[in-house]
């Protein structure tokens, strides 16, 4: 990405950094939890058992939508503290 | 008193509600009209971003849609969840850093070119448009299934009401009343939910009831509810409840669901209704609670009302005889009167055989064929033939005389609509589940009305034609805006193009090609400028519309596709309801590649965009 002019260089461009590092590190577990456990790797998990049936089904029925709740509410307590950190809050 | 009565005064009294609240709400300025002041508790936005997002379709279809097919429909359940933590992360709180009120204004400032904003104008208009049908002929259905009217005049008073509340309190009369939209709808749904489950499960909580064990009494005692059902279904001929086929399609499928949620202007704009950008972050998190609440239910109550269902006309087992067609429970017979269940003894036994009859028919076509037709040869016709007489439903179809499935109509919406009266709950559970329908409807109906009405009197209007008006006058632009954009929809709600089922694939095709990119690359990427944002859009709108149309047909007019709407034609076997992250990609190549070959993007929009990327300040850009 071409971050080239700004004034607030510094802090400006740790606190972005900080940002997508957070967000890449989230979407993965987003992508592992639906695409990977729930869809695509459900054979390889196909060994553990859930409720009578493995735990690809609990991921593609359950399991993802509460990673997913995870994810939203760590990213917003993670984010607020970083705009603070930074000098950035509101 | 009846059943209909009672509906009438529980569906009255919401209605009372709704008008109480639209009467407190109303907006006084534009930034009410479009963004009810910038003062909604990011609690309450949620909420009423969850009755925003699930439409009539969420509340009663969705349940039969992943019971009939089982684990494939997933997708819907990852997808239409999935969406919220993109737009948690890739767009909401540095859209409402921005502070402005439309989607299409982003796209205008950030890309600093009318074109673009008109190019998603349209995209706008079209995703909302063709999704708000859906809503108007869903309240109507909705109307005419609990209160004995006819769906015409369902419409019309679903019209009605939504015309008052919301050309009255704009973004704050709405917001308002999809709160107190959202507490009917989630009360009705999971009330007859936790019934079911304790029946069954002895677990009150439906998700966690669907991995339980059954409890006495239901037959199977001890066995998990998913190990019942799914030997029940392959019993009869069906497959299993759990397995799956075709992963990578549903993958596909699954982000195309996501990224289409992500790109929904209708609920992006409810993220610029509360106060600061920690509160958007927050605010995503409690809209996917309160989606999930229904969500997290929807695969239980589907799984459990199928068992109950197969049960009620296999009392003693698939293994003895079926139910006798004059022990069928009342509950049966109400909805056999509506249409959307219906039975016909076709062997004459006096009994009624549910059972999946797909191959005893093809073999019975077959035999009738007396011989290969079309492109089949002998040896295939012998072997399928002999393939299907081995099949185990087919022998014992023909073990006992079974003449067909006669279970002949079995609707999906009926496992959430009979609900109530296969759990033998009060009547006044039943009138809920018609109020929380109507709710759904009618809220998600308003929101997709607001992202029309604002498109059109804020980025048209305002922008476009006449920059001048003044703030009295925009919100009476506005106010008249909201009012034709209701009658335009209930006139297509009246009219439905004959498209109208596939309109739902066609607005998360788009979104997914068209906005939802476009916005990601406005934040992220800063060199992305005004010519490869527009060219981006483009590309993605027109390949998505084109393979659409490829399949269903020009304009989605029956008969005028290129080619037949099957697997064997597609691209790479993509299906078109598959499409949209093809679309989206797209999108995103052709923006980089024409932003490299035309001139960087000024100095000032980098600055811009440094300033969305950053929450201090969100409250200067509030006073617009």
């Amino acid at each position: 990405m071409a971050d080239t002019t700004n004034k607030a260089a510094s802090d400006g461009q740790g606190y972005w950094k900080a940002n997508l590092r957070l967000i890449y590190t989230l979407l993965i577990i987003w992508a592992l939890a639906s695409f990977g456990f729930g869809i695509l790797l459900r054979p390889a998990l196909s060994g553990i058992e859930v409720g009578g049936t493995d735990l690809g089904f609990w991921f593609a029925q359950q399991g993802s939508i509460l990673v997913f709740l995870v994810l939203i509410f760590f990213y917003a307590w993670r984010m607020n503290k970083l705009d603070r950190d930074y000098g950035v809050d509101e | 008193m009846d059943q209909t009565t009672l509906n009438i005064i529980v569906v009255g009294l919401s209605f009372v509600l709704y008008f109480g609240i639209a009467i407190w709400a109303r907006a006084g300025s534009t930034s009410e009209f479009y963004a009810a002041g910038r003062g909604v508790n990011p609690v309450i936005n949620g909420m009423a971003t969850a009755a925003d997002w699930m439409s009539a379709a969420s509340f009663i279809s969705m349940a039969g849609l992943i019971a009939f097919v089982g684990y494939n429909n997933s997708s819907f359940l990852m997808g239409w969840t999935g969406g919220y933590v993109l737009m948690a992360m890739l767009l909401a709180p540095y859209l409402r850093k921005f502070g402005k009120f439309t989607v299409p204004e982003f796209i205008g400032d950030r890309f600093y070119s009318t074109t673009a904003r008109i190019v998603a104008v349209v995209a706008l208009i079209v995703i909302s448009v063709t999704y708000v049908i859906g809503q108007m002929t869903g309240a109507g259905v909705a109307f005419s299934r609990f209160l004995e009217v006819s769906s015409t005049n369902g419409l019309l008073i679903a019209s009605a009401v939504v015309f008052v509340y919301a050309v009255l309190g704009g973004m704050k009369g709405i917001t308002y009343t999809q709160v107190a939209q959202y507490c009917v709808l989630i009360i009705a749904y999971t009330i007859p939910a936790i019934f079911i489950s304790l029946q069954l499960t002895g677990n009150p909580i439906p998700g966690l009831g669907l991995f339980s064990d059954m409890s006495a009494g239901n037959g199977g005692e001890g066995t998990p509810l998913l190990v019942t059902l799914d030997g029940l279904l392959t019993d009869l001929g069906f497959n299993e409840y759990t397995t799956g086929s075709s992963p990578w399609l549903m993958a596909l499928f699954t982000l195309s669901l996501m990224i289409g949620t992500a790109g929904l202007p209708h609920v992006i704009i409810r993220f610029f209704t509360v106060p600061k950008v920690s509160d958007a972050r927050w605010s995503a998190g409690w809209a996917l609670v309160f989606i999930a609440l229904l969500y997290l239910t929807a695969p239980a109550v589907g799984a459990m009302a199928r068992l109950n269902i197969t049960t009620t006309l296999w009392p003693n087992g698939v293994q003895n005889e079926a139910v006798a067609a004059d022990e069928l429970p009342d509950w049966f017979a109400t909805w056999s009167a509506t249409g959307l269940l219906g039975v016909e003894d076709k062997n004459g036994d006096g009994r009624i055989q549910y059972y999946n009859d797909e191959n005893q028919r093809e073999l019975a076509a077959l035999i009738e064929a007396e011989g290969p037709t079309g492109d089949q040869t002998q040896a295939e016709y012998d072997s399928r033939v002999a393939e299907l007489q081995s099949d185990p439903t087919v022998v014992r179809a023909g073990e006992r005389g079974w003449e067909g499935n006669e279970l002949v109509t079995f609707n999906q919406d009926i496992l959430v609509l009979a609900n109530p009266e296969i759990a033998q709950l009060p009547g006044w559970v039943i009138a809920l589940i018609a109020a929380g329908g109507i709710a759904a409807a009618l809220s998600t109906a308003a929101g997709l009305l607001l992202a029309i009405s604002s498109a059109i009197s804020h980025d048209l209007i305002k922008s476009a034609i006449n920059p001048d008006i003044s703030e009295k006058n925009e919100l009476l632009a506005a106010r008249i805006s909201m009012a034709g954009a209701i009658v335009l929809a209930t006139w297509l709600g009246l009219n439905p193009p004959g498209f109208a089922a596939q309109t739902v694939a066609l607005a998360f095709g788009l979104a997914a090609a068209s906005l939802f990119p476009t916005l990601m690359m406005g934040i992220f990427v800063k060199k992305i400028n005004a010519a490869g944002a527009t060219a981006g859009m483009l590309a993605g709108l027109i390949l998505t519309c084109l393979y659409l149309f490829t399949y269903l047909g020009w304009f989605f007019i029956p008969g005028t596709n290129m080619l037949e709407n099957n697997a064997a034609n597609y691209l790479f076997g993509i299906p078109p309801t598959h499409f949209g992250p093809i679309g989206a990609v797209a999108n995103f190549a052709v923006a980089f590649i024409v932003s490299g070959m035309t001139k960087p993007t000024p100095a000032h929009i980098q600055e811009l965009v440094e300033s969305v990327r950053i929450p201090r300040g969100a409250g200067a850009a509030q006073d617009h």
